[in-house]
């Protein structure tokens, strides 16, 4: 290792002397194809990559060893030596029962952590016979509108031994308390839950556009979580701040990464503006990445968002605990790379981005199954997914070294552009007053679908191929079995819902609910009404609409 | 000559709009005059829409499993307005079981991921009656 602390790299290369004469009367006797030579978000890729590519670089500042300030290597001194990345398959569909059997299975097959899916009803806080969850229930995700409908979906599954992650955003905090309530059934310690809640607003605004309320009250959902956990829950993630879906919207592997950071960059300036202390929060905030497949790109940017995020937490926030400097992320491969076509082909698009993160340091992976452009995955398509994982940790041997990409001078060099690029993004929008402020603007959202639209006109010219859509199709294929989720699911929920109506209190939710709006009025923290509606079976959606009634909704204004 | 006029719209409460955006742009730099109605329209909404701007197609994208709910529903809506002559396509994530139902139900167009957006403009230059064509 001493000899790679140089303050500039050994030896120079010599390049021109090789481009004169080596390399021109190779390309003389043999021309290179006609490229384009960029990167899938469009970047410029040079031929060779030499030492001329990472000028000054310097060992200490830009890489540190392993475990070190700023974490370029990674955040762990021993890599995946010493644990390996969690295994963390996302699911849920149907009624709670049906989801419930799949983690189990997933657990049994070696699985070691839990991913909710939540339907859109859920996700957009309405309950099963809202007239907008028509045709939705159970469609993308497992339904959940009380926590009569939580305490079957972890039926049988000890909440204290497991880490469970969320994909929840708008009624995260609804979806939460319900959680805890579980684990208080079931005896279990708050002070020793572990998992994570999405708890990410931004990027509902920039990308996924699953918000509720505007974007003011809404960051202030998350910062009474903040706080709340700080308190009650502290070895739970509070947010895992999210460019995957950013990218899946279009965004290229820069905006993913600048926007995310600067995503989070927001949540600690309004934690810190609600009163908290910078290192009593900070690290239990958590991110989440996409992972692409232009391999290095997608390793250059994972090893950047490290560099990044300690460097801005130290010196713009002063953060003083190495567990604020330290970056963790999860990541899950590309859903938006998938073909239709010639389904069989996303195993191996999905097992070279795993790579890429694995490579990249991830501290859990979800990796996507073949048949997702087509349906939500049948139980053999996601083992399958989750087998690429044990392949990639078990037999291919990357984990016995850690960050063994580093010193490459064509994966420095991208990690330093990166770098470069998502400062310059965040001088943009401080500009503009900070994140909240670009996206009242549209800015973010403008951005990415600008790089969408790009993207789709450099696959119509094939400057961009696709194996099996716009290249190398197939005459005729074979369809494959999919999942398939009936109308069963809605009845079912809707049969449920009327039963927790009719038992429960209905005068303790509606003093509940009267407390949560008063709550939202005023200034405290709206964890503990919560908390005490989800006691009373009050559902998401009269939660979600207790707070409709008090802050109104937010409307995106369309544009192309 | 008159320009074809599309509504792009994105029925249910899904908020993936990337491909409607897509599509929404790409069929305005092929010429037609596009108005994309934004998230989470009812087929009512949606329907109220192409009367008002006088659509001459309704293009719809759905990728959250709502196809059999909203499809058949703009449809008939259409019917009931008189809109007979709109004609209406679908993209996005569409099991190969529901495609007949929804070219029974009257959907023209049924377009899956990875189709070109080629393909889609010259479906609808094809098969889309511009107002002057149906005086």
């Amino acid at each position: 290792m001493s000899g790679m602390k140089t303050a500039t790299p050994p030896t120079t290369s010599g390049r021109g002397r090789w481009e004169a004469r080596v390399l021109e009367p190779a390309l003389a006797k043999a021309p290179e194809r006609s490229g384009p030579f960029t990167t899938v978000s469009g970047r410029d890729v040079r031929r060779l990559y030499t030492a001329d590519d990472v000028p000054g670089f310097d060992y200490e500042t830009n890489l540190a060893d392993p475990g070190r300030f700023p974490y370029t290597r990674g955040i762990h001194e021993t890599g995946y030596r010493g644990k390996l990345w969690t295994m963390r398959q996302f699911a849920g569909f149907g009624t709670p029962e049906e989801t419930n059997a799949r983690y189990k299975e997933l657990l049994e097959a070696g699985g070691t952590g839990l991913s909710v899916a939540f339907d859109l009803p859920t996700l957009m806080g309405r309950d099963p016979d809202h007239p907008l969850s028509l045709g939705e229930v159970g469609k993308c995700g497992v339904s959940i509108s009380s926590l009569a409908d939580m305490e079957r979906l972890f039926d049988g599954i000890s909440l204290a031994d497991v880490t469970t992650s969320m994909t929840i955003n708008s009624p995260a905090s609804m979806i939460f308390a319900m959680y805890l309530v579980v684990a208080e059934q079931q005896g279990a310690d708050w002070g020793r839950l572990s998992g994570t809640i999405q708890n990410d607003i931004l990027k509902e605004f920039i990308a996924q556009k699953e918000y509720i309320y505007p974007p003011r009250p809404s960051m202030r959902l998350i910062t009474d979580v903040f706080a709340f956990c700080a308190d009650q829950v502290p070895r739970w993630n509070t947010i895992s701040v999210s460019g995957y879906h950013i990218r899946e919207a279009g965004a290229t592997a820069l905006q993913e990464l600048a926007f995310t950071l600067r995503d989070g960059i927001e949540y600690v300036q309004w934690g810190i503006d609600a009163g908290l202390d910078v290192d009593r929060f900070v690290p239990r905030i958590s991110f989440f990445f996409n992972a692409h497949n232009d391999f290095f790109e997608e390793i250059a940017k994972y090893r950047a968002a490290r560099r990044i995020w300690s460097e801005v937490m130290r010196d713009r926030f002063g953060a003083r605990d190495e567990r604020s400097l330290k970056l963790r992320f999860h990541t899950q491969t590309a859903g938006v790379s998938l073909t239709a076509q010639q389904p069989y082909n996303n195993v191996v698009r999905t097992a070279i981005q795993a790579l890429a993160a694995v490579l990249g340091g991830t501290q859990s992976l979800h990796t996507n199954s073949l048949d997702e452009a087509l349906a939500l995955p049948t139980k053999e398509a996601v083992t399958i997914a989750l087998r690429t994982q044990q392949v990639i940790a078990y037999e291919s041997g990357v984990t016995s070294s850690v960050d063994p990409l580093g010193g490459s001078y064509y994966v420095e060099s991208l990690t330093r552009d990166m770098r470069d690029g998502a400062y310059g993004y965040f001088e943009t929008i401080d500009r503009m007053g900070g994140m909240v402020a670009a996206i009242e603007h549209g800015y973010p959202q403008r951005e990415v679908a600008e790089s969408a639209y790009k993207f789709q006109q450099a696959v119509e010219k094939k400057d961009k191929v696709i194996v099996g859509v716009n290249d190398f199709v197939a005459d005729r294929e074979e369809p494959i079995p999919t999942l398939y989720i009936d109308e069963s699911v809605a009845e079912r929920q809707l049969a449920r819902l009327d039963r927790v109506r009719r038992d429960r209190d209905g005068g303790r939710v509606g003093r509940a609910l009267d407390q949560l709006r008063e709550t939202a009025a005023g200034t405290g923290n709206t964890m503990e009404p919560l908390l005490e509606c989800v006691r009373a079976y009050a559902t998401v959606g009269e939660m979600c609409d207790a707070l409709r009634d008090v802050w109104g909704e937010w409307e995106e204004e369309p544009v192309i | 000559m008159n320009k074809i006029r599309v509504i792009v719209a994105k029925p249910g409460l899904d908020g993936h709009d990337r491909g409607a955006k897509v599509i929404a742009r790409a069929l305005r730099d092929a010429g037609m005059e596009v108005i994309y109605t934004g998230l989470r329209q009812t087929p009512e909404q949606i329907v109220a829409a192409a009367l008002q701007e006088d659509a001459d197609v309704v293009g719809l994208s759905i990728l959250s499993g709502a196809h059999m709910h909203v499809c058949p529903r703009v449809v008939e809506l259409l019917r009931d307005k008189g809109l007979d002559h709109v004609l209406v396509v679908v993209g996005g994530i569409i099991p190969d079981v529901d495609i007949p139902k929804l070219r029974a139900a009257g959907v023209s167009g049924i377009f899956l991921p990875g189709s070109p957006m080629q393909e889609i403009i010259d479906f609808i230059k094809a098969n889309a009656q511009p107002r002057l064509e149906r005086v």
